[in-house]
């Protein structure tokens, strides 16, 4: 469950930061070119954060008290193999909740 | 037609085939925000006032762990980072236009409304900035109503669904399927790896830290790979 005093001080500041990361350069006409550096690290910002950020779960999830389970292990296998061969997030998400509830009705 | 009006269509039918991907992704933000303990007005605000899927996901994911407030903000405005790229690349096309239409410009800045207009500046590169305008928020019109409209249905849903259908692994699936049609190069393949690796070895790191110190290094060691390769090429 999420904390809502977190909640309420990550909303505004969230939603102004995003804003002001889009409002950069639009807003105030700096039309320069980034230096080369920058915008190389830019790229990868979304490859390199999401991974981390569910890496720890899937492998020990919350929900299993931190016991590796095949069967999220497996959904988590799948949904990255039909991201990559089919590039469709939607195709991958689908694919990953069938093995999940597949796997965990066999289990079950 | 004007030609303004051209454009706005252009703009409209160019995003249309991003809604398969944008209506259920909404809807998966409203449950999975109304399971983690949202009600529903929290989560139209939230999705209202940041606009921005990946980094809500990703703030929904933190704040669960009770990760701190920094940590929480640090991740999810680093998912947004990529967008400071959007904003430079747009800024020569729209610089005649007045400030009040640039700003509102930047709140709809999203990756569909930027492909957009991106591949349709380059397509018709002789449009005036009003036509180019027009096709932006021809994009927006396609998938931001719908981004709203989705998020409530899905928050309505999680609502009445049950706690024992715990979602716990809707938001890793959810990444996951978000990062793998990403992974198209070989600095792309090593960032990803290297994030993975880190974050699993840092995992015991206080308050998610381990988390941000994964990506940085990620992040860099990404960008030192690009230019290592275009050295040798």
């Amino acid at each position: 469950m999420i904390d809502k005093t977190a909640f309420w001080i990550v909303l505004p500041a969230l939603a102004f930061g995003t804003y002001a990361i889009r409002f950069s350069f639009l807003g105030t006409l700096g039309a320069r070119p980034l230096p080369a550096w920058l915008t190389r690290c830019l790229r990868y910002t979304a490859v390199a954060v999401l991974p981390a950020l569910v890496a720890p779960g899937v492998l020990w999830p919350a929900a299993t008290g931190g016991e590796t389970d095949p069967a999220r292990l497996a959904a988590a296998g799948v949904t990255l193999l039909v991201g990559l061969v089919t590039r469709s997030t939607m195709a991958a998400i689908l694919a990953g909740g069938a093995t999940l509830y597949a796997l965990l009705a066999v289990a079950g | 037609m004007t030609p303004v009006r051209k454009a706005f269509l252009r703009g409209l039918v160019a995003a249309s085939p991003m809604t398969v991907v944008v209506g259920p992704f909404a809807v998966l933000f409203g449950v999975v925000a109304t399971e983690a303990g949202l009600n529903v007005f929290e989560t139209m605000l939230f999705t209202i006032s940041v606009f921005a899927g990946a980094s809500q996901f990703a703030a929904l994911q933190t704040m669960q762990e009770n990760a701190p407030v920094i940590v929480v903000l640090a991740t999810a405005l680093a998912v947004n980072l990529r967008m400071v790229m959007y904003s430079v690349t747009l800024a020569p096309h729209f610089g005649e236009l007045p400030l009040r239409s640039r700003a509102l410009m930047a709140y709809f800045l999203v990756d569909q409304s930027f492909a957009t207009t991106v591949a349709e500046i380059d397509r018709r590169p002789e449009m005036t900035a009003r036509e180019k305008r027009a096709v932006f928020f021809g994009a927006v019109v396609a998938v931001a109503p719908l981004w709203f409209a989705a998020s409530f249905a899905g928050a309505m849903i999680g609502r009445a669904l049950p706690p024992e259908y715990a979602l716990d692994f809707a938001l890793p699936i959810t990444f996951l399927a978000m990062v793998a049609p990403m992974l198209r190069s070989l600095p792309h393949l090593v960032a990803a790896g290297v994030s993975i690796a880190l974050s699993l070895l840092l995992a015991g790191m206080p308050y998610g830290t381990g988390l941000l110190v994964a990506a940085s290094v990620a992040m860099a060691t990404g960008a030192g790979v690009e230019r290592w390769r275009e050295g040798r090429g």
